[in-house]
């Protein structure tokens, strides 16, 4: 039974590929220019080397059979070759991925800490000055454009006071690039949190856990956090499935590798297989990851019914 | 007519209520006020280089220190509200009136249409934001209004999916039953009855997307996707000014700084906005 549902919402994930796929397909063929041109990149060609990069890239079969073409090749994680590195998109974003999930476990690290922090003491204190104090952060949290205050933190931390690297991809250059991106996330959660957990204070069950002498701390670490946490960690989930994709400006400012780079790069470049690709798997990872945060509900929480 | 019901007090004085709102009308009205007298505020050419020394300090003639090419940064920076707020506009507009009507046209079709509908919505909300953004840039080529016109069509989805499901709820209901019963055609039963009572859910919609708008097309300018220069966009201005930070740091704080005020007076004015308008809100 439960099983059974688990594998309808699965396979539930094939017809939203579908869509999304056509969607970047459908998406690279509107882009203006021969395709042939743009992988040549203005180097002289003759005719007949013309013809032969057309077959190569299938662009001489009718849009159906390419299309057919495309999503066959695409299942098996081929999305073929780079126009400037002429290496297979998929070992190119292989290569990226490493460095993108550090930064995106080390920005929900930073966020989760800030964030619940900041939701909890605002939602037990609420409608005080502390209250309101927490979520003015949290808005400033959503508010800040990351590259800004990735440009001051490097300026003030890295640049004047010399205490962290600005380069490189070891662990020390990874805490201002968490910093910047976790701030986003934490403004967000701090506000989910907060109205969870003010919706949680008004339960019996509190109530019945201050009536029978409970400390306070205890009641809020014990019984509100807990049952306040779903709708924080669905948008936590959320979160990481878009930093699968890469965080493009984290990454560029620090010029870090990794796949929002690639992705911005190659649009800049006009390397359109890489931005193909790179946009149809992150899209599959947003998609997968958000039906496995669906899945997980129902199994932690017995009262989410599919 | 569908007459809104009483609210007891007006709705601006409401707004005004919190001090957060209030700060943030006042210095929305501020920017916006900066943006619509640029001209005649900025007390040099925007565009005009070697008004003073490359990369000079802050100074009493030049309040915010000059760039790369001699350009006054305070001028720029009030130039630039001109630019940064007409995309995060236009953006929310795109996504508001096609997002609206194909919310409100789905959703009242109905049965087959509606489910086709959906289903496609779903796919679409799907892309990351900044993926779709970018995805679209890719086939428009970059630029500033292009960045904007890609920023507003990733949000369709977005205000198609609310739209549809406020239409759903109201579809039911007698004032709709009615009008049909009395033979008003779609069109009317639409732009009459349905529109007017999803007018507060949409405008809450598109004042919280302001401010990502706004915060949105600058970060695509930031990457070199939106504002080419001289354009004395903010994101443009920062990324230019990247080079330079170590050397001159004025280069950046202040477009940054007026982007961060924008988008933090945007939402505050739209927190409470969606508060004030929409009762299922907690009102702080």
């Amino acid at each position: 039974m439960k099983l059974q549902s688990i594998l309808r919402r699965l396979l539930g994930v094939i017809p939203t590929l579908l869509i999304t796929w056509t969607v970047v397909f459908g998406a690279m063929r509107l882009v203006p220019g021969d395709p042939v041109l743009l992988m040549l990149q203005g180097t002289p060609v003759s005719d007949e080397a013309m013809a032969a990069a057309r077959v190569k890239l299938g662009v001489d079969r009718p849009i159906v059979v390419q299309y057919v073409g495309f999503l066959a090749n695409a299942v098996r994680g081929d999305f073929g070759d780079s126009f400037r590195s002429r290496q297979p998109v998929t070992s190119l974003i292989a290569a990226e991925f490493p460095y993108t999930m550090q930064l995106a476990v080390g920005g929900l690290l930073i966020g989760v800490v800030l964030g619940v922090v900041l939701g909890v003491v605002a939602g037990v204190r609420s409608g005080g000055w502390i209250d309101t104090l927490c979520m003015t952060a949290a808005l400033a949290g959503l508010s800040l454009p990351s590259f800004w205050i990735a440009m001051l933190l490097i300026q003030v931390f890295a640049t004047e006071l010399g205490w962290v690297p600005v380069l490189g991809t070891g662990l020390n250059a990874l805490i201002l690039p968490s910093i910047s991106l976790g701030l986003f996330i934490a403004g967000g959660l701090a506000r989910l949190t907060r109205n969870s957990i003010i919706d949680v204070m008004q339960q019996d069950y509190i109530r019945t856990a201050h009536a029978k002498g409970l400390p306070a701390f205890l009641v809020v670490a014990k019984h509100a956090m807990r049952n306040a946490m779903i709708p924080p960690l669905t948008f936590l989930g959320i979160q990481f499935a878009v930093l699968i994709g890469g965080a493009v400006v984290t990454e560029t400012v620090f010029a870090r590798p990794g796949i929002g780079r690639l992705l911005v790069q190659a649009v800049l470049e006009k390397d359109f297989p890489v931005v193909q690709g790179v946009v149809a798997l992150t899209t599959a990872a947003y998609v997968l990851i958000n039906v496995l945060i669906d899945i997980a509900y129902s199994i932690i929480d017995p009262r989410v019914q599919s | 007519m569908s007459a809104a019901p009483a609210r007891g007090p007006g709705v601006l004085s409401r707004m005004l209520g919190s001090p957060g709102a209030l700060i943030g009308c006042v210095v929305l009205v501020a920017i916006l006020g900066m943006a619509a007298f640029a001209p005649l505020l900025a007390p040099y050419d925007w565009n005009a280089t070697s008004q003073c020394r490359r990369l000079a300090a802050m100074s009493p003639e030049h309040w915010f220190g000059c760039d790369l090419f001699g350009r006054d940064i305070a001028s720029r920076v009030m130039g630039g509200a001109r630019y940064s707020l007409a995309m995060g506009v236009s953006t929310v507009v795109i996504s508001l009136v096609f997002g609206a009507t194909l919310g409100v046209c789905i959703g009242y079709a109905g049965g087959r249409v509606d489910r086709v509908g959906a289903r496609l919505i779903d796919a679409m909300l799907c892309f990351p934001p900044i993926i779709l953004a970018i995805l679209i840039v890719a086939v428009l080529g970059v630029g500033l209004w292009n960045a904007a016109l890609a920023v507003g069509i990733s949000g369709i989805p977005r205000f198609a999916r609310i739209t549809r499901s406020a239409t759903l709820s109201l579809a039911s209901r007698d004032f709709v039953e009615a009008a049909r019963a009395i033979g008003s055609s779609n069109l009317r039963v639409v732009l009459r009855h349905l529109l007017p009572s999803l007018a507060p859910i949409l405008i809450v919609m598109a004042t919280l997307d302001l401010g990502t708008a706004v915060l949105f097309t600058a970060t695509l300018s930031f990457l070199g996707l939106g504002a080419q220069p001289p354009t004395p966009e903010w994101g443009a201005m920062l990324n230019a000014g990247r080079e330079f930070v170590r050397y001159a740091p004025w280069t950046m704080v202040f477009p940054g700084l007026a982007l961060f005020l924008t988008v933090m007076a945007v939402n505050l004015v739209g927190d409470r906005l969606s508060a004030v308008l929409d009762p299922r809100q907690r009102v702080r």
